[in-house]
């Protein structure tokens, strides 16, 4: 990869949502704004490595996107008069001080609730994460072709019943950031555990990216449990991207990384918030639950340390809110520290996640761990035919292969 | 300014009961004094509709429904909004008035 390359693909991370999100405003568009983004990224990849890359990549790929919109609506508006309001409501001499805030507009719109919850994840990671449709499609275990018109349907949806681009009012608030936080989840969870063989295995870019955002919609709604929840989870899991792929490239299990590679930082921002939401005495939500238990692992000054007990105690409150098979396999991977490897397996096997990796990896390990080395060694096979993060399955293969040979 | 039909979802066709009526009475005043509406009525019931088709030569004239299913429309109302957010919060107002689902739906755009 050349120098410009990796310009490029920076500036791709780092400008995509400001560039669509500003767009939108100026042009109340939502497919267009996304269409012409792109087409200045294209217009970028043959440019700069010509003219060199300019002095604000932001500000070029904007003006850029900016400047064929308005060709593109001067073109349309010769065909359609009604076109030339649009025309009128753009204005190039925006400040950028508006940008965070339109990022956020953008967020809002897509996590509309006149969207159904998977059309609004897949939208906000176009919209706001920048990623590709295949990578989407590949999130979500759906067909590229399929996800795509789901992104199509739901624009033509925006445009057609008059979506606001805007964030809330304050009254529909609390309704509405319930979906924004699971999308936010989702992204986080997407740059933590990258679902792309051919990208790094952890893109800190879509953590970052969820984690700024999250803080924003924090400064909207500071009394909301759940909001700050999410961000101390976002902070507690965040805090180990470091010690969680090692050197090689390998995934790390929470039991062998070194604990002295933590972001000490994080980890105290993260307890704190936990500790604020204990103290403010109201029932948790799923995301402060999950923080809480993030809270204890990261408590722990070695992983023999852990208070088992006590997470599985929070797992036990999580099932009660959210019984789903995800919730319960990871229980079982705590109550397997506590009750062992057998009491473990049997609440794992007949949770109906076959076409999910941790389901194969958990099993393989428990399996591993009472000594049934064949039944061990096929379900690494699985997990390792499923689980598309390299990191995660360099991991795998290494364990598979240490197990005893037949 | 978007124009919005609301369609009134039922599996019966019981007409509004006397509380529903004032409820609904209310609803109307309001829309009115907001500057939201255009236009509202009930429909009789779907077996009382004709299909026509005069596409072709001399009309064809169908007894009945286009469609038969377990739930219809038994009345709408139109409505100008500003936009998506403030047509659902009428929307959630005019389904609690009439009592029943709402179907909200845009007209094409200006």
């Amino acid at each position: 990869m050349t120098d410009i390359d990796e310009v490029i693909i920076r500036a791709h991370r780092e400008e995509w949502a400001r560039v669509v999100a500003t767009l939108a405003r100026r042009l109340g568009d939502l497919d267009i704004a996304e269409e012409m983004a792109a087409d200045a990224f294209a217009t970028a990849v043959e440019r700069w490595p010509v003219d060199g890359v300019p002095p604000s990549p932001g500000a070029w790929l904007t003006t850029t996107a900016h400047r064929k919109a308005i060709d593109r609506i001067r073109r349309e508006a010769r065909r359609e008069e009604k076109h030339k309001e649009a025309l009128m409501l753009s204005d190039t001499s925006q400040p950028l001080g508006a940008i965070d805030d339109d990022r956020l507009r953008l967020v809002f719109t897509c996590c509309h609730p006149a969207l159904a919850m998977e059309v609004r994840v897949a939208l906000t990671l176009r919209m706001v994460g920048g990623l590709t449709v295949p990578e989407i499609a590949r999130a979500f275990l759906v067909q590229e072709t399929a996800m795509g018109q789901r992104i199509t349907r739901a624009k033509a949806k925006i445009k057609a019943a008059k979506i606001p681009y805007g964030v809330p009012l304050r009254a529909d608030l609390p309704a509405r950031i319930t979906g924004v936080l699971a999308v936010l989840y989702l992204i986080f969870n997407e740059g933590y555990l990258a679902s792309d063989p051919d990208k790094e295995a952890v893109r800190s870019d879509l953590t970052a990216e969820a984690i700024r955002l999250t803080r924003l919609v924090r400064a909207l709604m500071p009394a909301d449990g759940e909001v700050a929840g999410l961000l101390a989870l976002m902070l507690l899991t965040e805090a180990r991207r470091a010690a969680r792929v090692s050197a090689s490239g390998e995934l790390v299990a929470l039991d062998e990384q070194d604990h002295g590679a933590w972001d000490r930082e994080l980890i105290a921002e993260g307890h704190a918030l936990v500790r604020a939401r204990l103290a403010s005495g109201q029932a948790p939500g799923r995301y402060q639950i999950l923080a809480a238990i993030n809270a204890v692992h990261t408590d722990a000054r070695d992983v023999r340390d852990t208070d088992w007990s006590q997470v599985v105690a929070l797992y036990d409150q999580l099932v009660r809110l959210d019984p789903s098979p995800i919730v319960r396999l990871n229980r079982a991977i705590a109550v397997a520290e506590i009750d062992g490897p057998q009491v473990a397996l049997a609440e794992v096997d007949g949770l109906p996640l076959e076409g999910y990796h941790a389901f194969h990896a958990t099993r393989a390990d428990l399996l591993r761990r009472l000594g049934r080395s064949d039944e061990s060694r096929a379900a690494y096979d699985r997990a390792i035919g499923l689980a598309g993060n390299t990191a995660e399955t360099a991991y795998l293969i290494r364990r598979r292969d240490q197990l005893a040979r037949p | 300014m978007a124009q919005y039909l609301l369609s009134v979802l039922a599996d019966t066709t019981d007409l509004a009961t006397a509380e529903e009526m004032a409820a609904i009475d209310v609803f109307n005043e309001q829309l009115q004094a907001e500057g939201h509406w255009v236009f509202a009525g009930g429909l009789a019931s779907p077996s009382t509709a004709t299909v026509v088709d005069g596409r072709d030569g001399e009309a064809v004239f169908t007894d009945g429904p286009y469609v038969e299913s377990k739930e219809f429309i038994i009345g709408f109302w139109i409505i100008n909004a500003p936009d998506l957010d403030v047509a659902l919060r009428l929307t959630a107002a005019g389904s609690k008035s009439c009592n029943r689902r709402v179907e909200l739906r845009p007209f094409l755009g200006e």
